[in-house]
Parts: C-alpha cells; sequence; structure tokens
C-alpha cells in the first residue's frame, strides 16, 4: 500500500468515526430544539385557549381533537390543585397520511369560575425515523463527498508534492556502487527533501568514495607485493642453484617457492579482478569461442592426462562474439582448469557449443556446491590447496562485465553454462 | 658481455646482479634516474633492464633518452604493473621487451640471451653446447649434425633449459613457458614429467653430450656431460 493510499486509509476510518459521534449528537440537539420549540407553541396555544375560554364559556363544550388542536375535560378540585403542566409525546391519528403520527401533547389544568378543567393542547411534530433515515442519507452522501474528494486532491496535489521523493527513490533503486559516481537529485522547495536530499547525497559521496579507496588500496597492495614476492622468489632460486644443498634442503626450498608462487597467483588475481571491474581491458575483437575452446583444450591435454581425465568437445554451433581476447582466453581456461582441478581421476570433462551458449560439465564430487555461493571470493575446497579461490569469482567478474549469464546446476555431474545473449 | 641494471630496490637490484654475474656478464647498477641517465650517457652497454617506477623520475623517460641516443633496442623494461598502456608505450618506444615483476630469474635469463643473441654479430639465433646444436627461429636440433625430431613442447622446454644451461630451471617458470600463462594454477606440474622423460629418452638415444637432470622438488638443470 502506497504512502497516499495509506493517509486516505487511516483518514477515513477517522473521518467514519468523527462523523457518526458528531450525527448522534447533532440529532440529539436537533430534536432538542424542535421540541423546545414546539413546546413553545404548545404553551402559547394553552394561552390563547385559556384567553378565549375567559370571554366565551361556550369553547369547553366544544373543544375536542375532532375539530382543534385542543381538548378539555372537567376534572375535580382535588385533583386540579395538584396538577402541573406535562409535556409528553404521543401518537394520533391524521387523515391525510391515513395513519398514526407523532404529536407533541401539553397537558394543563386550568381554573375557571372555580371549576377545574384539563386541557390537552397538541402539536404536530416531525417523524423521528423520517428524520434520522434522511440524515443518514445526508451523512454517507457527506462522507463520500469529503472521501472522494480528498481522494483526488492526493492524487493530485500530494502527488506533485511527493514527486521529489519518489523520483529519488526510483533513482536510488537504479543506484550501482560500482557503475555510478553520484546521484541525482531534483530541486525542491520542501524542508523535509532537501534534507532527504542532502542526506542522500552526503552518504552516496561518501560510499563512492570509500568504494573507490577500497579498490584503490586492493590495486596498490596487490602491486606493492609485487617487488617483495619477487625479490624472494629469485633469492630462494638463487639459493637453490647452490652447491652442496641436500635434497632435504631442496625440497623445503620447493615448497616455499610453491607457496610464494601460490601467493603471487593469488596477488595477480587480484588485480585481475580489480582490472576488470575497473574496466581496464577495453579492446574488443571478434572471436571464435569454438576456436578458442579447441585450443585451450589442447594447452590442458597433459594436465588433464595426468588424471587420466577424458575431455569431450562436442560443437553443435558457432559461436562468435566480440570480446577482449584476454578476458575470453581467462574466462575459458578458468572453467576449464576448474572442471580438471575438482574431477576425480578417470573422470571426465564435456564441453558443448551450442549457439551463443558454452557448457562445461563435470565429474566430481557426488553433491551438488552451494550455487550463491560457488562465484563469490575465496569460496574454496580446503583440500585443494593450490587453488586461490578466486577463478570462478573472475569468470563471473567477465561474464558481468559483457553481460552474460553464468549458471551452475548440479545433475549427476557438475554443469557451468554461460549464456553469451 | 655488458649489462645495466637499473632498479630502485636494493634487494632485488642484488638478486638480479648475483643472478646475471653467475653468468659471468659485467654488471653495472643503478638505483637512480639520475645515476642511470649519468652511466647510459657515458658508456655503451649490450643490454639494459629498466624499471618504469623510479624513486626521481619515470624509466619511459630514460627510454625516451635512449631512443634519441639510438641505444633503445636492447632494452628490457620490468615493471610491477602489468598495465597494457606501459607496454605498449614502452615497445613503442623501441624497447625489446617487457617482464612483469615477479618474474623467475630462468625467465629473465632467457629474454637477456634472446636481446644478446639478436645483437651479435652473425644474427644467428642459435645456441650450442657440446654435441648439441639448436636453431631457435627453425626450431631444429642436431646432434653431432645429425636432426633430432622433437615434437614441439620437448623443443620449447629443451631450447628454454639450453638458454639456462646449468642454471636451476622452477618447473613453474618451464609450464608457464611451454604451456603458456594459462597453466598457472594447476600448482602439481606432475604433467611435464611425461614430456621431460620423452625428451630424456631421445637425447640419450642419439648420444647427445648434454643432460637433463631433476633437481628434487623445484625444476630441473641442463649441464654438459
Amino acid at each position: 500500500m502506497n504512502l497516499l493510499n495509506y493517509t486516505l486509509k487511516y483518514l477515513s476510518i477517522a473521518l467514519l468515526l468523527v462523523i457518526s459521534i458528531w450525527a448522534v449528537l447533532f440529532y440529539l440537539n436537533m430534536i432538542d430544539e424542535v421540541q423546545d420549540s414546539l413546546d413553545d407553541g404548545l404553551e402559547n396555544s394553552k394561552m390563547l385557549v385559556i384567553q378565549r375560554v375567559e370571554k366565551d364559556s361556550g369553547i369547553i363544550t366544544r373543544s375536542g381533537f375532532s375539530e382543534h388542536n385542543y381538548e378539555i375535560k372537567e376534572i375535580g378540585e382535588r385533583h386540579g390543585l395538584k396538577f402541573k403542566d406535562r409535556y409528553r409525546d404521543t401518537m394520533m391519528y391524521t387523515l391525510n397520511e391515513k395513519d398514526l403520527e407523532p404529536f407533541r401533547m401539553l397537558t394543563t389544568v386550568f381554573n375557571q369560575d372555580n371549576r377545574y378543567y384539563e386541557m390537552k393542547v397538541v402539536a404536530s411534530t416531525v417523524e423521528e425515523d423520517d428524520l434520522v433515515r434522511s440524515l443518514l442519507y445526508s451523512l454517507i452522501w457527506l462522507y463520500a463527498a469529503i472521501i472522494i474528494s480528498f481522494f483526488v486532491i492526493n492524487h493530485l496535489l500530494l502527488r506533485k508534492i511527493w514527486t521529489p521523493f519518489y523520483q529519488l527513490l526510483r533513482r536510488l533503486k537504479s543506484f550501482r556502487l560500482d557503475k555510478d559516481q553520484g546521484i541525482e537529485t531534483t530541486k525542491t522547495d520542501v524542508t523535509e527533501f532537501k534534507e532527504l536530499n542532502e542526506a542522500v547525497n552526503g552518504l552516496v559521496e561518501q560510499s563512492v568514495n570509500t568504494y573507490g579507496s577500497q579498490k584503490q588500496f586492493i590495486e596498490n597492495a596487490a602491486h606493492e607485493l609485487q617487488t617483495p614476492l619477487a625479490i624472494s622468489l629469485n633469492r630462494l632460486e638463487l639459493l637453490a642453484e647452490n652447491e652442496g644443498l641436500t635434497d632435504q634442503h631442496l625440497e623445503s626450498i620447493g615448497l616455499v617457492i610453491g607457496t610464494l608462487q601460490r601467493l603471487t597467483r593469488l596477488n595477480k588475481s587480484l588485480l585481475l579482478l580489480s582490472k576488470i571491474e575497473n574496466k581496464q581491458y577495453g579492446e574488443l575483437a571478434l572471436l571464435s569461442i569454438n576456436t578458442l575452446v579447441r585450443s585451450l583444450i589442447s594447452e590442458y591435454e597433459d594436465f588433464a592426462e595426468m588424471k587420466s581425465i577424458r575431455i569431450q568437445l562436442e560443437e553443435e554451433g558457432q559461436t562468435s562474439l566480440a570480446m577482449n581476447k584476454d578476458l575470453a582466453a581467462i574466462l575459458i581456461s578458468n572453467l576449464l582448469k576448474n572442471a580438471i582441478t575438482h574431477n576425480v581421476n578417470g573422470g571426465t570433462v564435456r564441453i558443448l557449443i551450442t549457439e551463443n551458449v558454452l557448457m562445461i560439465s563435470n565429474t566430481g564430487a557426488a553433491a551438488s556446491l552451494d550455487q550463491e555461493k560457488i562465484f563469490k571470493r575465496f569460496q574454496k575446497n580446503s583440500r585443494e590447496q593450490s587453488s586461490t579461490g578466486l577463478g570462478l569469482a573472475i569468470v563471473k567478474a567477465i561474464t558481468d562485465l559483457y553481460g552474460f549469464r553464468v549458471k551452475y546446476s548440479y545433475t549427476d555431474q557438475h554443469h557451468i553454462q554461460i549464456n553469451f545473449k | 658481455m655488458k649489462l645495466l641494471v637499473v632498479e630502485d630496490e636494493i634487494d632485488l637490484l642484488e638478486v638480479i646482479r648475483q643472478s646475471l654475474e653467475k653468468e659471468s656478464y659485467l654488471v653495472e647498477t643503478a638505483g637512480t634516474y639520475a645515476l642511470a641517465l649519468d652511466k647510459i650517457s657515458a658508456y655503451e652497454y649490450d643490454c639494459i633492464l629498466l624499471d618504469i617506477m623510479l624513486p626521481d623520475g619515470s624509466g619511459l623517460d630514460l627510454l625516451a633518452e635512449l631512443k634519441q641516443m639510438n641505444k633503445s633496442d636492447n632494452v628490457i623494461i620490468i615493471s610491477a604493473k602489468d598495465a597494457l598502456d606501459d607496454k605498449i608505450k614502452g615497445l613503442d618506444m623501441g624497447a625489446d621487451d617487457y617482464l612483469v615483476k615477479p618474474f623467475h630469474i630462468a625467465e629473465l635469463n632467457a629474454r637477456i640471451k634472446s636481446v644478446l643473441r639478436r645483437k651479435s654479430l652473425n644474427g644467428k639465433n642459435t645456441i650450442e653446447h657440446a654435441n648439441l646444436k639448436m636453431d631457435l627461429d627453425e626450431r631444429q636440433v642436431w646432434i653431432d649434425g645429425n636432426e633430432l625430431l622433437l615434437n614441439r613442447k620437448e623443443f620449447d622446454i629443451l631450447s628454454y633449459l639450453a638458454v639456462n644451461k646449468n642454471r636451476l630451471v622452477n618447473k613453474t617458470a618451464l609450464a608457464e613457458q611451454v604451456w603458456g600463462d594459462y597453466m598457472d594454477g594447476a600448482d602439481d606440474y606432475e604433467f611435464i614429467y611425461s614430456q621431460i622423460k620423452n625428451l630424456r629418452k631421445k637425447l640419450k638415444e642419439n648420444g647427445a653430450g648434454i643432460e637433463v637432470q631433476a633437481v628434487y622438488g623445484i625444476g630441473y638443470k641442463l649441464v654438459v656431460l
């Protein structure tokens, strides 16, 4: 539910409550006023009748509701002395409506020539159910009118007022820390939105700066590591050439060299990742994935043979696309290396190329891997000492750069599929 | 042969100097732009190793100076930056090669030898050790004048080891040279072994005066018997 309808919802509930209470009070007040004024009228009628009776006592006998709005009858003195004026509602038959209708009746007692008379004066009053009904209808109309006009105002005026907010929201939704440099805000006169814009701008600027310096840091750190790595590796290589080293010494040196080389690879992979993410691989060339895969398979033959792994290539279609040559080779060789490294002895690697799709399937551990995690950095099988844990992260970075889709799935083999379109 | 190494990292400079002296080169060093400029103006070198990032200037500026003096063709750039721009610029300015840190000593050796061979008077890209002769351009090998047939990988291994005669060649360096950069990450370079085995067999059967020795845990070495 959006903001506009949300306020409308609560407003309509509150309005309904206020109008209902108001209606009850209004009704009671109105009825009170009507009765008050009817009672005044009846009082007046009473005095008029009494005046006339003083002049012409014959009126007493001629009275009756059939002809007049009063009726007079004689009562006993005792009864008459303690009588007080009394107003009450009653029902009387009316000719026009042919039904009993509500009337206001004043019952009073007056003294004429030392005889006591009781007099009833009536006046037609409002029909309460009619009044209630018409009041209800008008209130429903009022309620509807208020809600509709509020809805219209909301959607015309408030929407206009909230425009900067929605624009900001749209921009924030499409904002990518690794792509955009900042966020553009619309000028607004509303203080809250101004503050929001300023706050968002500040936050975005800070995030972009932090992201940039983090990226820069990784790049610089990786660069700075190159020279010490070079020194250590070369010193060890020189050391290994010394005469008189035992096999044990050599093995130790070999192991340290191996570890340093792993560090070097890790470092290179990090540099590669940040270069890909910084889009430093510009130059595009039209290249055939089929040709590239074939040549890389021949590079990896010896490696696969060592683990008695059979590489099968099935070309059901041709895929040619414009991409950086180095990145294309890195992409496919990382996948191939991955499929061979995480395989079992005597296993297979099956490569299927159809139009715009490359699928590499390999035998391996008999369980599906977490497809959310396998493309993340440093997600690796702890048994594989040699892997940097960056191979598939690099694959993902390259596919992201070119807008390809990469997907992992497991049936009885592990499959990684790249859709180039 | 006289070489100049321009590098601001004293440690690396020292390692490179030690390694090159094993090849019996005369090695001079310069740690700054100013010192390097003095040396290249005053002396002739057969090969110059040039670091791009120097504390008081850019190696690329030195390269420009060398180009003006017409001495830029024997320069090998060594840089921590694997930046394509620098590479292209460096090679455009006449540098012979571009080597990214960290590199293997064997690799540096091979590149220097390649520069030196090209500079040598006969201009022939050949190597001779004992009764073995290799033509690196034609990719041919002879033992006592009889041609020895090798497959591509065997030839690449032999030539790389031959260039680094008597030097220990790390198996990673060998794998990168023969199988390409893509092989890095295949930590276990056991697959090299089967190619080496075949190569040794062919050399022995044909009475070669050299031998490929395995250095336990590290790599291989070509020695003259």
